[in-house]
This record gives structure tokens, C-alpha cells and sequence, in this order.
């Protein structure tokens, strides 16, 4: 399957993935009204972690032996049979949150605008490049076939 | 090659799931004593309080069985088991051979012996047949008090249920504080509180001594110490117990659960149990979904080992997202506790630390990032390095060392 591969010694911390994350999964996709506008701004799935000189992008990284969807209640939390990625079906997420104490990266969070749901990234369903990766201006977070 | 799951909740689907990885042709024959074709046991308090309908409740989607060819049988009960002859025989008299099976049979309630206590009106609150029961009991009967018996987690989400129902609610509780084997006190306090707020009465140190009833239905209950409670409806929830009628009088060894093996075997080849009703096991979902996984690859032909678990649960109650994992309320010498506790915020989170190493802790209102400190435990990580960081805001895989979050999981292209 397709992955995000990190690359911390590339990463400025500028953070523009997060902002394309957000503008990505807003309904308009429109970065004036989902920044400046009425749009309604999701949270960003994407997060770059900073201490001193290092910082990197990090979102789900789609674990071969994904805890979140063995801790799952509800059967929500799934793996895409074509892309191998792990996705939240947000209908049948409760908000019960055992993903998020489950998931060693601590990329899952809690959406409690309107349904609480579990978010997390999707590696942008439909698109062909993740907006983070499309975006990052040095090659940071780079799109690779992995097995 | 015959596989035979017994069991149709976690346990079992995931085993499906596992088996199917590595055998795709040989026969899967699975049996539940429930009708329905799968539901989540933890969602019928999500029902009963309305949260979700009931077309929600499954966990696999109805094309589940055929995708993976499984042979359903439905609301038979398996009620003999021959080791010798390799049989399992159900409540209709019917013999299934096996040459793998797997008793994934859960956990019952356990019901206290109480006068009065087969009152209509006295319910248990495990299955979705009780919540049916339930919600069917207070349509009729326009309940509008209940009385619950058990301040755990069960207890807790049925509670929460019926309040979201506009009930009064009275939670009688055995301990000196709901949610002691999970939480500590001043986690509990802040549930307890939270729960007093919205007009529920929890009473602890105290049980029931008898249900009074008139006319065949419940009308009050009588306390210990001679307190009397009006109530429509109780509900009983002071935990489960293994489930293991199946295997008495056969060869299978048992103490209070199904012993098995790291490979999840029991003391005979070719008999596999997980989840609830085996031993050594922690009842919760994520360990009865693990259990059956490893279960199933080994009946499957392929070695996996159960690496043992960490207690571990994650609930939301009045809004209050709360996680508490591994030892809670340490006792005896040698433990560190951080601490970080904000009444305006209703934030409290307490880290439980020894020899260098978390060994556990309790989030409440805050429970970003859980997962890293779950792992750090898992992993038995030496935390000296960053332990200045651990109760900060911005905690992150950034503070770990380099080499460990680098590997933190296996799998090409998931390091970081």
C-alpha cells in the first residue's frame, strides 16, 4: 500500500501540513472561509511535533497490526480492503475512545464538534497525493509503495 | 479440516478473521446461542439511552459470514462436549464434529442471592435480549426510578442510560467508592460528583438485602443496614464470571476460567478458548479481540503467542472522557506518583511510576495521547530521560528516545 513516509531531517516545522490537512477535510476546501469564513474548521489530523532543532509531521501510520481496530467496540474503526488503510467509519464510532488508548503514536483524537467521533487521518480518501504531502514544501512527508 | 467456534462476540468474530488470513478454503462452523447474527455487547447502554438505534449495534456487517464462509448456527446452545470423540453437541440434539475448536463462550452475570430476587423488574445487563427486556419493562411500566446494584463500569453505563431516559436513579455500590477497581479516589470523586449533579444518588459501603415486590413487581428494595429505597426497576451489575458450564465433567482443565496456554490452548490439543470465559484473561474488549486473533492463527496452522495484557478501559461518563490503565492505586513501597490536577479545568491525571518505569495511570477530562503512555508501559520503557515531559501539555512521540520511536511498531513505512 501507498505510505506517508516521514522524514524529520527534512522537516522545517513550518506546519503548512496541518493547515492543508484542515482545508483538505472542511466541506468547502476553500482555506479564506475555512481560516476567515464560516466554514466549520476540523481538526487537523496531521501534527507537527517540535523540541528544539527537531520536529516532525506525524499522522496514522496505518499499522500492519492496527491496535485501534482491535480495541474498537463498535467495528467503526476498519481496514480499506483496496488501500490497506485504516479508516473510522464516523457513523458507527460512539466515542468510546479505546483507539485513543490504544494507539501508540497518539495520532487519533477526539472530535466533539457535534457526534463525538474518533478523528484521524484518512490519507485523504479519493485523492491521489495526501494534501500533507502534496503541500509540504520540503519534501518532509513524502508518498512511497510500501508493502 | 473442521473448525467450530463456540461464541459469536469478540472473541470469536476475530478468530474467524485470523483463521481466514491463513485458511481460506477449510470449513468454519460457528455457533451462538443468541439470534441475532453479531451485535457489540458494550452498545447496549449506547441503546438503552438512545444514543444509537439498534440497525448500529452490529459489529460486522451482515455479509460478514458469507465473506469469510462461515456456517452459521444461530440460537442453539452447545450443551456437551465429547474430547474423545471430537464432538460438540447442541441444545437440538445435533452433533457437530470438530477437529479445531474454540470455546469463546464470554461471561455471564453473576447474580447475588438476594430475596426477592426474581421480581419482574430485576434485570441483568450484558446481553442485548436484557436490553430489549429493559426498554420493553419501562414502556410498559413508565419507570421512573431505578435502583442499580454495582458501581462499576457495567453499572455505570446502564446508569448513565437511564438517566439519559429521565430517570432517578440510586446506584448502590459494595466498596467505599464507584469504579474502585479502575480508579482511584479522587478520579471516582470526580465521576461521582459529575453524577450527583445530575440528580443520581450513589450510596457505597452498603448492598441489597432484599427486593420487595407487589403484585409480582418490584416496588422497593431494602438496604444492609434496613434502609428502604422505592424503586420500579433494578438492574444488577456487580460483575462476570467465565462462562464454563461446556467444559465441566470433560478432561479441560478449569479454575475459575478455561486454563490455556500462550498459544491459547487449553490442556487438550486441538481446544482452543478466549476472551471472557478463559484464564489467564482480563475481561475487556480489546484483550478478547487479541486472544481470539492468536487463538485462530494457531488452530490455522501458524504459531502466534499471546504476549499477556494490561488492564485497561476507557469510558466516557457525563461527558467526562475518562482512561485508566495498568495499576491505578499502588500499595506497598517504591512507587512514584506525578500528578497534575486542575478543578477549573475538571482535568486530573495521575501517572503511576516504579523502578523508572510507568506501571500506570488514570486520565480524566484530558485523555490526548493515551496511547504513547499505554505503550510505555507495554514496552517497559525506562523513562528517566524524559520523564520531565510526561505531564505536558505538548507530550509527544517527540520526547521519546530516538531509537524506540523509530521502532515502536513493526511494519515497513510505519516508523517514524
Amino acid at each position: 500500500m501507498k505510505k506517508i513516509i516521514i522524514r524529520e531531517e527534512y522537516c522545517m516545522g513550518c506546519r503548512l501540513c496541518e493547515i492543508q490537512c484542515v482545508v483538505q477535510h472542511s466541506k468547502t476546501k476553500n482555506i479564506l472561509k475555512v481560516y476567515k469564513g464560516k466554514d466549520i474548521k476540523p481538526l487537523p489530523k496531521i501534527r507537527v511535533e517540535q523540541e528544539g532543532y527537531i520536529s516532525f509531521a506525524l499522522q496514522c501510520r496505518h499499522c500492519q497490526d492496527a491496535p485501534c481496530i482491535e480495541a474498537c467496540i463498535t467495528g467503526a474503526m476498519y481496514r480499506d480492503k483496496k488501500t490497506g488503510a485504516v479508516l473510522c467509519n464516523e457513523e458507527k464510532c460512539v466515542g468510546c475512545w479505546m483507539c485513543i488508548m490504544v494507539c501508540p503514536f497518539g495520532v487519533i483524537q477526539r472530535n466533539i464538534e457535534g457526534k463525538k467521533v474518533a478523528s484521524k487521518c484518512d490519507l485523504c480518501t479519493g485523492e491521489e497525493i495526501p494534501a500533507c504531502v502534496k503541500n509540504c514544501p520540503n519534501e518532509a512527508i513524502i508518498l512511497e509503495d510500501r508493502k | 479440516m473442521n473448525y467450530v467456534i463456540i461464541g459469536n462476540s469478540a472473541s470469536g468474530i476475530a478468530a474467524v478473521e485470523s483463521i481466514r488470513e491463513i485458511d481460506k478454503e477449510n470449513k468454519i462452523i460457528l455457533i451462538s446461542d443468541e439470534p441475532y447474527l453479531n451485535y457489540s455487547r458494550p452498545l447496549i447502554s449506547y441503546l438503552l439511552g438512545k444514543k444509537i438505534t439498534v440497525d448500529k449495534i452490529n459489529y460486522r456487517e451482515e455479509n460478514f459470514y458469507k465473506e469469510n464462509k462461515v456456517d452459521l448456527i444461530l440460537n442453539k446452545k452447545a450443551i456437551k462436549l465429547d474430547v474423545e470423540r471430537k464432538t460438540v453437541t447442541l441444545s437440538d440434539k445435533q452433533k457437530i464434529f470438530f477437529d479445531k475448536l474454540l470455546i469463546s463462550t464470554g461471561g455471564s452475570p453473576i447474580i447475588p442471592e438476594i430475596k426477592g430476587l426474581h421480581s419482574n423488574g430485576v434485570f441483568t445487563f450484558t446481553k442485548l435480549s436484557d436490553e430489549q427486556k429493559i426498554e420493553s419493562y419501562i414502556k410498559k411500566n413508565k419507570v421512573k426510578n431505578a435502583v442499580v446494584i454495582g458501581g462499576g463500569l457495567i453499572g455505570l453505563k446502564a446508569t448513565e442510560a437511564l438517566i439519559e431516559l429521565k430517570m432517578k436513579v440510586t446506584i448502590i455500590e459494595l466498596a467505599n467508592r464507584i469504579l474502585s477497581s479502575t480508579f482511584d479516589k479522587k478520579a471516582s470523586d470526580i465521576i461521582k460528583n459529575s453524577l450527583e449533579k445530575i440528580g443520581c444518588k450513589i450510596i457505597t459501603e452498603n448492598t441489597v438485602a432484599e427486593i420487595k415486590e407487589k403484585s409480582g413487581r418490584v416496588t422497593e428494595i431494602v438496604l444492609k443496614d434496613k434502609t428502604k429505597i422505592k424503586t420500579d426497576m433494578v438492574i444488577l451489575a456487580i460483575g462476570v464470571r467465565p462462562n464454563i458450564e461446556l467444559v465441566k465433567n470433560t478432561p479441560i482443565k478449569t479454575n475459575r476460567g478455561v486454563i490455556v496456554d500462550k498459544f491459547m490452548q487449553t490442556n487438550i490439543k486441538d481446544i482452543y478458548s478466549a476472551g471472557d470465559c478463559c484464564e489467564p484473561t482480563i475481561a475487556i474488549w480489546p484483550v478478547a479481540v487479541k486472544q481470539g486473533k492468536i487463538a485462530g492463527y494457531n488452530m490455522a496452522g501458524l504459531k502466534k503467542e499471546f504476549g499477556g495484557a494490561v488492564a485497561k478501559n476507557s469510558v466516557e461518563l457525563c461527558g467526562i472522557p475518562t482512561i485508566s490503565v495498568g495499576e491505578t492505586c499502588p500499595t506497598g513501597e517504591g512507587f512514584e506518583i506525578l500528578e497534575y490536577n486542575s478543578e477549573e479545568k475538571n482535568i486530573y491525571k495521575k501517572i503511576i511510576i516504579k523502578n523508572n518505569r510507568i506501571v500506570g495511570f488514570i486520565f480524566v477530562g484530558d485523555i490526548e495521547k493515551a496511547g504513547i503512555y499505554t505503550n510505555l508501559i507495554k514496552d517497559k520503557i525506562d523513562i528517566t530521560g524524559f520523564k520531565q515531559h510526561l505531564l505536558k501539555e505538548d507530550f509527544g512521540l517527540i520526547n521519546l528516545p530516538k531509537e524506540y520511536r523509530k521502532h515502536l511498531v513493526t511494519g515497513m513505512g510505519i516508523e517514524i
